[in-house]
């Protein structure tokens, strides 16, 4: 029997959190709006309406392309997209086709595996389609208050070898969406979508199999896993059995956790896609683009390895505080005045969960630290250490529990408590074996 | 003469003086208008409003008081808008077109909106939805397109003025065969904000008049850079009465290509060369010259015209306005089909991106020419107007009709129709292009024409 | 040419009588446009701009002047139902 392996592909879509739409002054959050309240005669595709790009917008395309090693097109444009739906009030979408603002990007996973980035480019959004029963008829209710909303598109090649290398890939899009600050990147709300492509080819093979199953509103890093992971297997038993998968999309049942088709009408997928004759080309010079990519802030990953390097603190506790700007500010404070305590600190912060409120001063951290009711665990390394040093000073209290004194193992015990503060005995007492017996 | 015979330069004149008011100007409008718009056809829908902002108008403003037409396609808050299609039919704009709105802001009085060819889609406004508008020249005849109604509106002195839009010849060919003036400014110098697009890239609104001068003076109003248009131009706005006035004494260099000579019909080239003599009797050099032949640009303007169109006309799907696709009439499904096709893969790059190419030829051209002139001569039409009828069974009437406004429009440049003269009875235009941006140029040449002709005084027996 | 795939990628409806008259005139047309084959176009970059214009934008503030009310989007819609624009259901 073949083996088979995952060939995986993203399209990303990223809703920017710009005042303003894309190509007119409606206001962009459209979340929880009356429907049809936040609409003008550009985005409601009215007769005679036409299309003016935000600035905005494009830089924060730009920078989004930048932060993901991309290169800039010197000269772009927008194209028209064109196809007929209902929530496309203009009959075609403005979009990008062969000059897209960033190419040729790439993103590392931790395994230093590089994930190549086709594009990032920027279009705009349709309408919210809603579809439900009314005396009896089906029909679709469109709110267009989402149409014209500024989003930006990266698309992968198909690199990713396992549901984990995507997911990874999709929660560092977000990590990096959020440093940037031009997006909330909620999957729940819509603010970043996913789109999966995926087929099965056999282990070894270089060449793309000939069909792949498109993935599509799937909102969660959850259920994109568990999709991704149900069409692997649904791909491998139909290959096995000698059958070619469709060539399809696919929705994700949460209750049943499966894939099933989307039976919409196939669309001749011919775009026609010619220059968008409304609006101007752009030509960036390499100065404007060297003065966006001197906006880009420190992304986390960079804080990551840094927290890592320098404090010492764990893969895992270098994500949360990094995920948080005010915990990661709070931290370093901290770490920078009490360098020696950073893992420590970095337990409690995270433990703690502190939100908006934190300790002001770090000697009332550290007082809390040591005071702190409920005892909690310690590095067990620098708590033996801890020890070592404290009980060092009484060497006959140590003789005294060597012999079998069971006084003596609460005297030591009481001692290192007066010391560190309110440390699990239990923990104590562990240390005090290993380390005299 | 009655009020509505008046031009807006003299209209405003009076108004000043106090020889008559707006509301007797407009009266005098609508009366004309209430005598022959049902043997004409020319108005689709009338402003009820007129004589009160008559009443309420102000006549310090430069266009205070003046009733003006304006093409179907120009949406028009209060007004139904239709670009003469059924599929549009009722439609009641949620907007104003920046055009109309900066008319009105100049104080003008919009009395109605003009028939055309439906969706701006012919040379004739015999293919209107609703019925083709008669020319007043000669009622078994077509006033040309698409801006037909507004021509035809200037001409029987229904209004004093115009607004209309051309693609290619849809403001210079009609105003030919109605003998009236039509301008086609350069692309970009009229936003497009608020006008049914047809071709994205070509279309121009511009003034439809009874003389050069008012023509200057409704361009003075109408130019300008529009933030809701993103190719409109940051090109700042001239005085143009005040330039057409300093410049009708400079003598320029105007040439004229044999390529357009041929094209014209044998009736009317005596008109033409006349004309061209003309200038040179006010002492304008002209020479003759060659450009690349118009017909490559019958090709190049069916491709680009009939795919933008293919695509500006998908939004017209039944869902938020106007009825559904299958109330299109049969030329508007004849180019949405074309100019799908010519978009299709496989066959872009043989038609659209061919076609684009032919188009920088046409553009290098021109610059070529223009180096050695300040103007080009160009008649707008190959001929006079058609009888009713002439469009059936003819899938690319249009287009072959404009054969000599084409070269220019796809190029962007600016372009003059004047009344020349009269052959068997009808109307012929005479026409001048320049570069972009030199619509002083024309104005001041036509505007010295005109000063010296009578042709534009003529009014037709209706 | 598929008349028929032209129809369905331009979302109209043709009678069989249309699409027999619109696929001779179809090919007529494009027999007439083919002339432009005989200009030599190498190396000819294409004109989609006639303006020369670039990067022109918008800043990104929001514009309440042409912001339209719910009543004045719906308000020319076939159907609307609590504000929703309708259509029969395309699934």
């Amino acid at each position: 029997m073949i083996t088979y392996e995952p060939v995986i592909g993203f399209e990303i879509h990223v809703e920017l959190k710009t005042l303003s739409k894309m190509f007119c002054g409606c206001p962009a959050d459209h979340f929880g709006k009356p429907p049809n309240s936040q609409t003008c005669p550009v985005c409601l595709g009215l007769p005679g309406a036409l299309p003016v790009p935000n600035a905005k917008a494009i830089d924060w395309c730009l920078k989004l392309g930048l932060a993901l090693g991309c290169q800039v097109n010197l000269h772009s444009k927008f194209d028209r997209k064109n196809y007929f739906y209902p929530d496309l009030p203009k009959g075609y979408q403005i979009s990008q086709y062969d000059q897209p603002f960033c190419h040729s990007g790439h993103l590392a996973l931790l395994s230093g595996k590089n994930i190549r980035i086709t594009r990032v480019h920027m279009e705009e959004d349709t309408a919210k389609m809603q579809h439900t029963e009314i005396n009896g008829e089906k029909l679709s209710l469109i709110d267009f208050n989402r149409s014209g909303v500024p989003l930006v598109e990266v698309v992968t090649e198909p690199d990713f070898s396992s549901s984990d290398e995507a997911v990874e890939f999709l929660k560092e899009i977000q990590v990096i969406v959020r440093d940037l600050d031009i997006s909330t990147a909620d999957m729940e709300k819509g603010s970043m979508r996913l789109e999966a492509n995926i087929s099965m080819r056999p282990q070894g093979q270089t060449k793309l199999p000939e069909y792949k199953v498109e993935i599509k509103n799937v909102n969660s890093f959850r259920f994109i896993k568990k999709s991704m992971d149900f069409e692997q297997s649904r791909q491998t038993q139909l290959l096995n059995s000698g059958v070619s998968p469709v060539q399809e999309t696919r929705g994700f049942n949460e209750s049943k956790g499966e894939t099933v088709s989307q039976r919409r009408k196939e669309q001749a997928h011919d775009y026609r896609y010619f220059p968008e004759p409304d609006i101007p080309p752009f030509v960036f010079s390499p100065h404007y683009i060297e003065s966006i990519r001197r906006t880009l802030p420190k992304l986390s990953s960079v804080n990551r390895q840094e927290l890592s390097d320098t404090y010492g603190l764990s893969t895992a506790n270098a994500y949360i505080i990094c995920s948080d700007h005010k915990m990661y500010t709070y931290f370093i404070h901290l770490a920078s005045t009490m360098p020696d305590k950073t893992k420590y600190i970095s337990d409690f912060i995270i433990n703690k969960r502190y939100g908006e409120k934190f300790p002001e001063t770090p000697e009332k951290l550290l007082a809390l630290i040591n005071e702190s009711q409920n005892s909690f665990q310690i590095d067990p390394k620098i708590l033996s250490e801890k020890v070592s040093n404290i009980l060092s000073q009484y060497p006959q209290a140590v003789s005294d529990y060597q012999s079998g004194k069971i006084q003596a193992r609460s005297y030591l015990i009481g001692q290192v408590k007066k010391s560190l503060g309110n440390v699990e005995t239990a923990q104590i007492s562990m240390i005090i074996k290993e380390l005299y017996g | 003469m009655k009020l509505n015979q008046l031009s807006i330069s003299e209209a405003k004149i009076g108004l000043k003086n106090k020889q008559f008011s707006s509301q007797e100007l407009v009266e005098a409008c609508l009366q004309q208008i209430s005598r022959y718009n049902s043997k004409f056809n020319v108005f689709l829908k009338m402003n009820d409003q007129a004589l009160k902002e008559a009443e309420k108008s102000d006549i310090s403003r430069p266009f205070g008081g003046i009733p003006i037409a304006v093409k179907d396609n120009f949406l028009t808050l209060g007004l139904t808008t239709t670009a003469s299609a059924d599929l549009l039919s009722g439609y009641r704009p949620q907007y104003e077109s920046t055009v109309t709105a900066r008319l009105k802001s100049a104080g003008a009085i919009i009395i109605g909106k003009t028939n055309m060819d439906a969706w701006a889609h012919g040379s004739s406004t015999e293919t209107s939805d609703f019925g083709p508008t008669l020319n007043p020249w000669d009622a078994t005849r077509l006033p040309g397109g698409s801006s037909g109604g507004s021509a035809a509106a200037v001409a029987a002195d229904m209004c004093l003025g115009a607004i209309g839009s051309e693609t290619a010849g849809s403001i210079r060919q009609p105003a030919s065969w109605c003998s009236v003036t039509g301008f086609k400014p350069t692309y970009g110098r009229t936003s497009r904000y608020g006008v049914i697009a047809m071709a994205s890239s070509t279309d121009s609104p511009g003034p439809m008049t009874k003389t050069v001068a008012d023509s200057a003076l409704m361009l003075s109003v109408i130019a300008g850079q529009d933030p809701f248009d993103a190719t409109s131009s940051p090109e700042p706005v001239l005085d143009y009465v005040k330039n057409m006035k300093t410049l009708t004494k400079r003598k320029f260099a105007i040439g004229f290509p044999k390529e357009y000579l041929e094209v014209l019909e044998p009736e009317i080239k005596p008109l033409i060369i006349a004309a061209i003599e003309k200038l040179e009797a006010l002492g304008h050099s002209v020479k003759e010259t060659s450009l690349i032949h118009p017909k490559y640009s019958i090709g190049v303007y069916t491709i680009l015209q009939r795919s933008e169109v293919s695509s500006n006309l998908a939004r017209f799907d039944g869902i938020r306005f106007g009825k559904d696709r299958t109330a299109f009439g049969q030329e508007a499904k004849r180019r949405i089909m074309l100019g799908t096709y010519t978009l299709s893969v496989g066959l872009y790059d043989q038609y659209y991106r061919k076609a684009q190419q032919v188009r920088t030829l046409i553009i290098n051209d021109f610059n070529r020419a223009f180096s050695q002139f300040d103007l080009i001569i160009n008649p707008p039409t190959p001929g006079p107007a058609l009888k009713i009828g002439a469009t059936r069974n003819q899938p690319m009437f249009g287009e072959l009709q404009d054969i000599l406004a084409e070269p220019s429009s796809i190029a962007g440049l600016p372009g003059i129709s004047l009344p020349c003269g009269f052959v068997n009875g009808l109307p012929v235009g005479f026409g001048l292009i320049a570069p972009q941006f030199h619509e002083p140029d024309i104005l001041a040449v036509s505007h010295a024409f005109q000063q010296t002709t009578d042709y534009h005084l003529q009014k037709p027996i209706l | 040419m598929d008349i028929k795939q032209i129809a369905s990628l331009a979302n109209l409806q043709l009678s069989p009588e249309q699409e027999q008259l619109f696929s001779s005139q179809l090919t007529d047309t494009l027999k007439n446009i083919s002339i432009i084959n005989e200009l030599d176009t190498q190396n000819v970059i294409p004109t989609s701009q006639v303006t020369g214009l670039e990067n022109i934008t918008r800043p990104d503030v929001i514009d309440r002047t042409r912001v339209l009310n719910q009543e004045q989007a719906i308000s020319q819609a076939r159907r609307s139902h609590r504000g929703y624009i309708v259509v029969p259901s395309v699934i």
